[in-house]
């Protein structure tokens, strides 16, 4: 059970940037987990040459990830969005940028698997009877952290609010002498940028390889879907949803009906209630 | 929103045909062509899951041709490789020596690395008559018993048992013997046929299974089922499981203070460099199988000293793992059994080769190597190695002796248990 809340926060942090970009945005950014990964990467490098914390090169790379989905986000709208062929040719595109990113992650790092070792990898505390390691709490910490962030973002801020606005009415947000694309950039910046920390916390709980984001896709998309889209409170308890399902299942019933386990809760929310856990 | 959903499916599924199309196709560098040369073809998992082995085992491969070439080639010959990418895409593989045998016209061909690769070119091996050696692949053969199919990987004539067989050995001759165990494993091939083979040896062993579960591969949190093992308090447990997974189930053993008697067993990956130096010290005291360590008995073997120093010299340029003491060695030996059978048969009649290596015992940087049954090695050879006294994350630790520890088979053991697991856990 404990187990299971950690995972959550975890994957609360993986999924808010697809919860942001793909639920608020209604941009299919299949590409997400490949940015989670070149974070991951990122934070694997530091580590590696300067011995840094995995979580503090996510948080000092933010502005460059965001700056890096600003920029994907400009040529994806030059591109695509303004032509409006978004939806089709826009998915191609991003599937794209995941394989490139996917190889040439290989070709500059091989394909090793690659671990940081922090000072409380393998640490645990016992609370009340049950060890928690620090491996998972620190991830759910700053899983939580950065969905309250963001959720604080979103509701108090001028920036945040244009985007809840843009995600409602863009032509109303236009006709306000807003520019709709402006904020999009802003918000697919953010998303992004919540990529890079999502990284530091994956490679701080499993070792990673290019390759490791396909395991992640179905699982970022099925939080956010389940959620909510767009959601950001919604995602977490989503996340919390899936990540106590899958640790109660492999803990009393066997590992292997965790996933079906968790992705038939995914079917059952949607079938009762299509707009997800905390849907518009 | 939802035409854009059925657009979104539609289009997933026109780009997997495309992507499948072109991974069918192949791809890959064929190697420049020298007058007149012996041409040996193969696939090779040089991009892909497979490929932190495959690129080693190419390099090793490399070194032998140069090796040959310097001391004047085969036959009077010079040695030429001809190889392509199969991206760890079985699909690719018919396509690649189809190629290879009608295009590129080689001489003979080996197989690519891994039992998931060499399955499909089996069928085409026995078709045109072929005689391939298989790099490291796990009861491939079974099924065939395509004659003149061999396999380096040192499993022995009971491949399913192979890898287990140490471990429960082992636990048998301690004192007091443990009775429980716990298996547990990936949802995945290899892990699944280790497991048969675990359940096989408990029965004969006499031991009483207290949990017995298998696992997604995709899982992330390990801890719920070392826990759940945990709750069962096994006197020994068994782990089939790949890199990924090895590394999560061994963290969160840690974690959770998870300490039977004997831990280990299947485990892949926790041999790989990267993997050894980034997890240190939480090493100590597996027992876990393996092919090759930088002990006594395999350092004594007549070339290897010579291999692993060119190798590690150009694994430093190629990027690839730098100390290469699990795959490299054999796939170099790999090259060896086929020199020496070409120039005992004098030509490529892919039959008297064949006929040649049954026969005959080899002398490899592995050792003495004798096939038997299936093509398997007559004598299996799967060690149980336990990691012993390892300080820190510095690489240099395992180059030498006395950080993975032989135990069995008893002919190459470089030292003794430490037993039980708690005692070598610092």
């Amino acid at each position: 059970m404990v187990a299971g809340l950690l995972l959550g926060g975890f994957y609360a942090a993986v999924s808010l940037g697809v919860s942001l970009i793909f639920g608020l945005l209604d941009i299919a950014n299949i590409a997400q987990p490949a940015f989670v990964i070149l974070g991951s990467y990122a934070a694997y490098v530091m580590n590696d040459a300067l011995g840094l914390d995995p979580i503090l090169t996510g948080l000092l790379l933010t502005p460059l990830f965001y700056g890096l989905g600003a920029l994907v986000y400009r040529v994806y709208y030059a591109s695509f969005e303004r032509r409006g062929e978004e939806s089709l040719r826009g998915l191609v595109f991003f599937f794209g940028i995941l394989f490139i990113m996917e190889v040439s992650l290989s070709l500059t790092f091989g394909v090793d698997y690659r671990l940081v070792q922090t000072a409380y990898t393998s640490k645990s505390i016992d609370l009340g009877g049950v060890g928690i390691a620090f491996r998972y709490l620190v991830p759910c910490l700053v899983g939580i952290a950065m969905t309250a962030g963001l959720y604080l973002f979103l509701g108090r801020t001028f920036y945040g609010r244009a985007i809840m606005a843009v995600s409602q009415d863009q032509l109303a947000l236009r006709l306000m002498g807003a520019n709709p694309v402006q904020i999009k950039t802003i918000a697919f910046g953010v998303g992004i940028a919540a990529a890079s920390l999502a990284g530091a916390l994956l490679i701080s709980i499993a070792p990673v390889i290019p390759s490791t984001d396909r395991d992640y896709i179905g699982r970022m998309f099925a939080i956010t879907v389940l959620g909510g889209m767009g959601s950001i409170g919604g995602t977490l308890v989503a996340a919390v949803v899936l990540g106590v399902a899958e640790s109660l299942m492999a803990t009393f019933f066997g590992p292997s009906w965790s996933l079906a386990v968790s992705f038939g809760i995914l079917l059952l929310a949607l079938a009762v209630r299509p707009a997800g856990l905390f849907g518009r | 929103m939802n035409r854009n959903w059925t657009q979104g499916i539609l289009s997933f599924t026109v780009v997997g045909i495309v992507i499948g199309m072109l991974a069918l196709g192949g791809s890959g560098a064929l190697v420049a062509q020298a007058a007149d040369p012996i041409k040996i073809g193969f696939g090779m998992a040089l991009t892909g899951g497979l490929s932190a082995n495959g690129k080693p085992a190419l390099l090793a491969l490399q070194i032998w041709k140069d090796d040959v070439n310097k001391k004047g080639g085969l036959l009077g010959r010079p040695v030429e490789l001809v190889y392509y990418d199969d991206q760890t895409n079985p699909a690719t593989v018919p396509g690649i020596y189809t190629k290879l045998l009608d295009v590129d016209k080689v001489d003979l061909v080996i197989s690519g690395y891994g039992t998931n690769l060499i399955a499909p070119l089996l069928p085409i091996a026995m078709e045109r008559k072929l005689t391939v050696i298989g790099m490291f692949g796990l009861a491939n053969n079974e099924k065939y018993q395509y004659p003149n199919y061999f396999q380096i990987q040192p499993a022995g004539p009971d491949p399913q048992t192979s890898t287990a067989i140490g471990f429960f050995e082992l636990a048998a001759r301690q004192n007091p013997k443990p009775q429980t165990v716990a298996i547990v494993g990936a949802d995945a091939e290899y892990p699944q046929n280790a497991l048969v083979g675990a359940r096989e040896l408990i029965k004969k062993f006499g031991l009483k299974t207290v949990y017995d579960k298998t696992y997604p591969p995709s899982t992330v949190d390990y801890t719920p089922i070392v826990r759940a093992i945990k709750a069962t308090n096994p006197d020994i447990v068994f782990v089939a499981s790949y890199p990924p997974d090895s590394v999560g189930m061994l963290r969160a053993a840690h974690e959770v203070g998870l300490q039977p008697k004997i831990l280990g067993g299947g485990m892949v990956g926790l041999m790989f460099t990267t993997v050894m130096t980034s997890m240190g010290p939480l090493l100590n005291g597996i027992v876990n199988y393996d092919f090759w360590a930088p002990e006594p008995p395999f350092l004594a073997m007549p070339g290897i000293k010579e291999f692993l120093k060119e190798y590690q010299a150009r694994a430093e340029k190629a990027g690839v793992d730098p100390l290469g003491y699990y795959l490299p060695p054999y796939s170099y030996a790999v090259g060896q059994v086929l020199a020496q059978a070409i120039e005992a048969t004098k030509g490529f009649d892919q039959q008297k080769i064949a006929d040649h290596i049954r026969a005959t015992e080899f002398n490899t940087v592995v050792g003495k190597i004798k096939f038997g049954k299936n093509g398997e090695w007559a004598r299996g050879r799967t060690l149980m190695v336990q990691y012993q006294k390892i300080q820190g994350p510095g690489i240099d630790q395992f180059r030498g002796p006395g950080k993975k520890v032989v135990l069995y088979p008893d002919d190459l053991k470089s030292g003794n248990i430490i037993y039980p697991y708690s005692a070598a856990k610092n």
